[in-house]
C-alpha cells in the first residue's frame, strides 16, 4: 500500500512538472512550488470538460496528441488571475493624491496614457477609471488612454464584461463607488458602461508584446513579476522602459522590485514605493511638458 | 487597539465576525440588538460597529437613526454587514449615515478592506 501511495505521489508529480513546462512554453511564468499544489484543483473544470479523470490521464493526453485548444485551457487554468478593487489601498490613496495630480500639472497637451500590464479581470484598471470619473472636474477637457493587458483570453474576456460577482465587489471597492459606478445584474453588478468605454483590454503577452504603444504617463505592473525567473523579469523591465518617458511612474507589487535587474528603473524621489527611469536613460521630453 | 462592537441578533454570525476581527488584531465586544448596541455605545464608544440589519427591539437602521441623539463620545464609525443586497436598502443605509457596507456572506478579506476604507486598520 505504501509503495503504491509512493508511486502515484511520484506519478502525480511528473504531471504536473509536464503542464508547467507547458505554461512556462506559452506564457513565460514559473509554477511555484507554492501554486503546484492549487493546480490540480484549478484544473478540475478543463478535466471535467474533457471527460479526464486526473492530472496524470490529461498530460499523458497532451503528450501524445497535438490539442492546441486543450492546451490552451490547460494554460488558462494554471494563470493566477486572483485580483480586486483598489488592492493594497495605500498605492490608490497615493495614485489619487500624489501621482495623478503630479502627471496632471506637467502634461500641457492634456494626455494621459496609462498601461495596467497584467491587468487580469480587470480590477485594476476599473479602480483607476472610478478615480478618474470621481474627479472628472479636474479632468474636463483631458484625453484619456487606459490600455490594460493580460495573457489570459478569459480574464480579458470577463474584464471586457465588466461583470462581477458580489464576493469581488466587496474587496476595497467603496459602497460610494459601488452605488455610483455600477448596477446589479443576474449574475452580480455590472460597471457603468462610461467606465467599460474608458478602457481598452487586449489579449497580449508581456514576453512577445503587440498592443503597448507607450510611452505611458503611469505604468502599473503589480504582482506580475513574482510569476517569472530572473532572466525574463530582466526582459520584462526592458520592455517597460521601451514605453516610458522621463517623467513616468511604475508601480510594482508590494513584494517586487526593480533593484538587481541592472537598474532599468531606481526609486520615485517623490512617491513612495514608486519607481521611473534613472537619470542617464532619461531623453528630451517627448510631448510638451510644463516646467516650474 | 481598536475596538468593534459587532451588533446581529445571531449568535453564530457574531462568533464568525469576532474570529474574524480579533485575526485582524482589533478588540471586539458583541450585542444582540440595536437597543444593546445603542446603550453599550453610550457606556464606551467603540471604533468602529459591524451592524445588521434586521434584529429584534431595534433594527439596525432605527439604531442608526438614534445615535446622533444617542450620548456617546465620538461617532464610530458604521459599517452595515447585511444579507439586504438591493441597491435601494445599500443606498437607504449610506444616506441614513453607513460609511460601508458588506453583503452576507462575506469572508476576512472582505472585511479587512472595508475596516481600510473607514480608516480603522
Amino acid at each position: 500500500m505504501k509503495a503504491v501511495t509512493s508511486r502515484a505521489s511520484s506519478a502525480m508529480g511528473e504531471g504536473i512538472r509536464a503542464l508547467s513546462a507547458l505554461l512556462e512554453a506559452r506564457t513565460g511564468q514559473v509554477l511555484s512550488q507554492d501554486r503546484q499544489w492549487r493546480a490540480e484543483t484549478a484544473l478540475q473544470p478543463v478535466l471535467r470538460a474533457h471527460g479526464l479523470s486526473d492530472v496524470e490521464v490529461l498530460a499523458a493526453h497532451l503528450a501524445r496528441h497535438r490539442d492546441m485548444r486543450l492546451e490552451a485551457q490547460v494554460v488558462d487554468a494554471l494563470l493566477n488571475n486572483e485580483s480586486s478593487f483598489f488592492r493594497d489601498h495605500q498605492v490608490f490613496e497615493m495614485i489619487r493624491g500624489q501621482v495623478l495630480p503630479d502627471i496632471r500639472a506637467r502634461r500641457a497637451d492634456r494626455r494621459l496614457r496609462i498601461w495596467s500590464a497584467g491587468c487580469s479581470t480587470g480590477q485594476e484598471a476599473y479602480s483607476l477609471a472610478i478615480q478618474l470619473c470621481n474627479d472628472a472636474e479636474n479632468w474636463r477637457g483631458w484625453r484619456i488612454e487606459i490600455l490594460a493587458t493580460d495573457i489570459s483570453a478569459t480574464a480579458i474576456h470577463r474584464a471586457r464584461g465588466g461583470i462581477f460577482p458580489q464576493m469581488d465587489v466587496q474587496r476595497g471597492l467603496p459602497v460610494n463607488d459601488l452605488i455610483q459606478w455600477f448596477e446589479p445584474v443576474a449574475e452580480g453588478w455590472r460597471a457603468h458602461g462610461r467606465l467599460r468605454g474608458m478602457i481598452d483590454f487586449r489579449q497580449d503577452n508581456l514576453l512577445d508584446p503587440q498592443a503597448p504603444c507607450g510611452p505611458y504617463d503611469l505604468l502599473l505592473c503589480r504582482n506580475v513579476m513574482l510569476y517569472f525567473a530572473q532572466e525574463r523579469r530582466g526582459r520584462m523591465f526592458d520592455l517597460l522602459k521601451r514605453h516610458s518617458h522621463e517623467d513616468s511612474v511604475l508601480l510594482l507589487g508590494a513584494g517586487e522590485t526593480a533593484i538587481g535587474h541592472g537598474e532599468p528603473f531606481v526609486a520615485h524621489p517623490d512617491f513612495r514605493g514608486a519607481y521611473r527611469l534613472p537619470s542617464c536613460a532619461r531623453g528630451p521630453a517627448r510631448f510638451p511638458l510644463r516646467r516650474a | 487597539m481598536k475596538n468593534c462592537l459587532v451588533v446581529d441578533d445571531s449568535k453564530v454570525i457574531r462568533k464568525v465576525a469576532r474570529h474574524m476581527l480579533e485575526s485582524l488584531d482589533l478588540s471586539v465586544r458583541e450585542a444582540v440588538d440595536g437597543q444593546d448596541a445603542l446603550t453599550q455605545c453610550e457606556a464606551s464608544s467603540p471604533d468602529v460597529v459591524l451592524l445588521d440589519w434586521n434584529m429584534p427591539v431595534m433594527s439596525g437602521m432605527e439604531f442608526l437613526q438614534a445615535l446622533p441623539g444617542a450620548n456617546i463620545a465620538a461617532r464610530p464609525k458604521i459599517i452595515f454587514c447585511t444579507t439586504e443586497n438591493g441597491v435601494g436598502h445599500i443606498k437607504a443605509a449610506v444616506e441614513a449615515g453607513a460609511d460601508e457596507y458588506v453583503m452576507k456572506p462575506f469572508d476576512r478579506e472582505t472585511l479587512e478592506s472595508k475596516l481600510a476604507i473607514v480608516g480603522v486598520i
